[in-house]
């Protein structure tokens, strides 16, 4: 689609005139033309709701910084008497803000998860990839570092035990800690610092997502077939098509964000970090946000600290190796049905990481059976020995399981356009898309 | 355990992962009786606060639980706030509503005099927040026994189960203990309060008691307080009033939030049919 002709004709004298010298408007116009296959389902429509939440994000998030007061006598107070209580409004723009990371992240996850199952990361996609790969890691840090600015128990403890990880590496892990803390602990500068980066890093965010849509706008978009653009009548213009399907989707996200926002605000945030930090009193049970849990667990199923933070980081890893590690030169799961079912059970032991994370390494699994004998510090009905097969299977589903499936697998036959499928399963088809394709162009 | 209605849970499932911030996932070897089961006007998505329960729940808390527990988040106007104990619609502005001026001024804070710079005590205002029992945090610890009352102004947000905790703790407190258990000086024996107590019991290993020890002694008795309204002040009446009124101080904008809500639920309900009717409309010809 890199062929694209731009169809913008200025019209008014300035128009003509800006044209040869800023051609923004055709820029804008030329956007809006892009030819998008016409086959494109709802998974197609959180790259529009992602757009969404990071201006919402941004937005709500200056709003919340005129407010905040980023030392360690006053950020607890600043938040829940400042904003929650005396600001005009500052409980829902922080209550969006909040949850708008939940959203964001489950719009990721499932933005992601779209791109693996349509093999969206393959030849020519593979840069559009990996910049999204980098915007999934910056909002990693960005929604930690984020957390941590209320100065709660939690987000006192997490951030302890999150920058801890870095005095894991040999030699440099302990100037390594003390550049992040400002200090030798946790204090007063490690707020300001992480208060200083979660505003730069969103920031950072928006110029990698402009990237990846210029990455996007070069191949165009996959599309659940996996089968290329062929000709023109397999696409539709942008605008109208896609515009009032994403808006559609955006506003029915927004309505699940409203409900939690309105009615369940606290429904992801720990009751410990409604009492403010404090260094000399540990709180039971630490644990990260929801998002970042399947790593929590891989960090904690390997025994040696610096093997598990290379865990973490390598989990996040064969993400960025994606594209070279799957060759099949079929693209859509549809047409992979045995690729299919290893790829449901991965998204199955992800969420068991998640699960696991959430838990004490040392509870049991099974309720009423004992642990077991001791193996690697756990019996084996025990989460982390659970964490462990799970962690298993995640890097093998990578490292093994893909690049061998990817040359031995028989595939199913693929459709010669991406328009063919329209015209033979339109049963299949979501149910507000389908009214009788057969009688259209 | 009552923070989120069934509409919540059924949210929550749908985030498989947030299995973390649901109840249930306490400490195995931390022990706790199940709280108690009692209902207040706010559990329901819809509820809101009740404004006759609030200002019984004021009395107990001024009367009783401000002689040792600090509230520093919640300032004398916010009692007359829109969904607060003392709320008037006459007094749109809450630093002009008579109860508001009146209660804040029977406090005393420091000031200096503005001739002479000499250390006063002045009367409040609306706009000061509650004053705090004691100077400092020391003094509190050594006038309770080594044990710091906890700051009042999120305490239902900052426990499992909010006002449900808030209310078992209290009538729980005191709780003859099972014989076999030992119960330090200054420590009353409490069910509900989070805890192990297996090496303060004597008895069977196997039946280490549920609960913990509190520092608090009880604090509510049979009309310990009497209520301007009329209503009987059994402890359970004050437990059940002080507990609403915690849960309102710390979140005061909850009516504020659940009524905006239904507006915004429904001007959103509304655009979205109107778009899905233009989609519609575009996609009509469109084999896709």
């Amino acid at each position: 689609m890199s062929e694209h002709v731009s169809t913008y004709e200025p019209k008014t004298g300035f128009t003509r005139w800006l044209d040869t010298r800023l051609p923004i408007v055709r820029f804008g116009a030329d956007l809006m033309s892009f030819p998008t296959p016409r086959n494109l389902n709802y998974w197609y429509t959180f790259g529009g709701i992602l757009a969404f939440c990071l201006v919402v994000q941004i937005v709500t998030g200056i709003i919340l910084a005129m407010h905040y007061d980023a030392s360690g006598a006053g950020a607890f107070l600043s938040v829940e008497r400042g904003i929650m209580r005396d600001v005009n409004y500052g409980w829902l723009i922080r209550g969006i803000h909040a949850n708008g990371a939940s959203m964001f992240f489950l719009a990721v996850y499932l933005h992601i998860l779209r791109g693996m199952y349509y093999g969206s990361y393959k030849a020519p996609r593979e840069v559009l990839w990996l910049l999204g790969c980098v915007i999934y890691v910056l909002m990693m840090a960005t929604a930690f570092m984020g957390y941590v600015l209320p100065w709660g128990q939690m987000s006192f403890w997490g951030a302890k035990v999150i920058t801890s990880l870095f005095g894991a590496f040999p030699v440099i892990g302990g100037p390594l800690t003390a550049l992040l803390w400002g200090g030798f602990s946790v204090d007063s500068p490690t707020l300001n610092r992480f208060f200083s980066l979660h505003y730069l890093l969103p920031f950072v965010i928006a110029a990698v997502v402009a990237l990846h849509v210029w990455a996007l706008h070069v191949p165009g978009n996959n599309n659940p077939t996996g089968v290329n653009v062929k000709s023109k009548t397999d696409t539709l213009p942008f605008h109208p098509y896609y515009t009032v399907k994403d808006l559609f989707a955006i506003l029915v996200f927004v309505i699940l964000f409203a409900v939690i926002v309105f009615y369940i605000p606290d429904a992801f945030e720990k009751v410990d970090n409604s009492i403010e930090a404090n260094p000399l009193v540990t709180p039971a049970h630490i644990v990260p946000e929801w998002y970042l849990l399947p790593f929590y667990a891989i960090l904690r199923a390997i025994p040696d600290k610096l093997t598990g933070v290379l865990g973490l980081a390598g989990a996040l890893g064969v993400l960025f190796a994606l594209p070279w590690l799957d060759t099949c030169k079929v693209r859509s799961m549809r047409y992979r049905p045995a690729a299919r079912i290893f790829f449901f059970v991965w998204i199955f032991f992800s969420l068991v990481l998640g699960w696991c994370g959430s838990q004490e390494p040392q509870g049991t699994v099974f309720p009423g059976v004992p642990a077991g004998p001791t193996i690697i510090d756990y019996g084996p009905n025990s989460v982390t020995w659970l964490s462990r097969i799970a962690t298993l299977y995640y890097f093998a589903y990578f490292l093994v399981i893909t690049p061998i499936l990817s040359r031995t697998e028989k595939t199913l036959p693929v459709p010669d356009s991406l328009y063919t499928p329209v015209l033979s399963h339109s049963a299949a088809m979501p149910a507000g898309a389908a009214a009788a394709p057969e009688t259209k162009g | 355990m009552h923070r989120l209605s069934l509409a919540a849970a059924a949210i929550a499932a749908m985030f498989a992962l947030a299995g973390a911030s649901l109840p249930g996932a306490s400490l195995a070897e931390t022990t706790q009786a199940p709280l108690k089961d009692v209902h207040w006007s706010f559990d329901y998505p819809l509820g809101m606060y009740d404004q006759a329960q609030l200002q019984r729940g004021y009395k107990v808390y001024h009367e009783v639980c401000s002689a040792c527990h600090s509230m520093n988040m919640v300032a004398f106007r916010n009692l007359a706030d829109k969904g607060g104990p003392f709320f008037n619609a006459s007094y749109p502005n809450s630093n002009d509503n008579p109860v508001a001026k009146t209660l804040a001024k029977d406090a005393q804070y420091d000031a200096i005099d503005s001739e002479t710079g000499a250390p006063i005590k002045r009367p409040g205002t609306t706009a000061d927040y509650f004053p705090n029992p004691f100077p400092n945090t020391t003094a509190a610890r050594a006038a309770n026994n080594g044990a710091l009352p906890p700051d009042m102004s999120l305490l239902a947000a900052a426990r499992e189960g909010g006002a449900h905790y808030i209310y078992s703790i209290v009538t729980g407190d005191g709780t003859t203990p099972p014989p076999g258990l030992t119960v330090p000086d200054g420590k009353y024996y409490d069910p509900y309060m989070p805890g192990d107590l297996s090496s303060f019991w004597t008895g069977d290993p196997k039946k280490v008691p549920v609960g913990g020890f509190i520092a608090m002694p009880p604090p509510l008795i049979d009309d310990r307080v009497t209520f301007d309204d009329g209503t009987k002040a059994t402890l359970n009446q004050e437990a059940w009033d002080v507990a609403a009124f915690l849960k309102w101080a710390s979140d005061p904008k909850m009516d504020e939030r659940k009524q905006l809500g239904v507006e915004v639920l429904i001007f959103l309900l509304i655009f979205t049919g109107l778009l899905y009717a233009s989609y519609r409309t575009i996609w009509r010809n469109v084999g896709h």
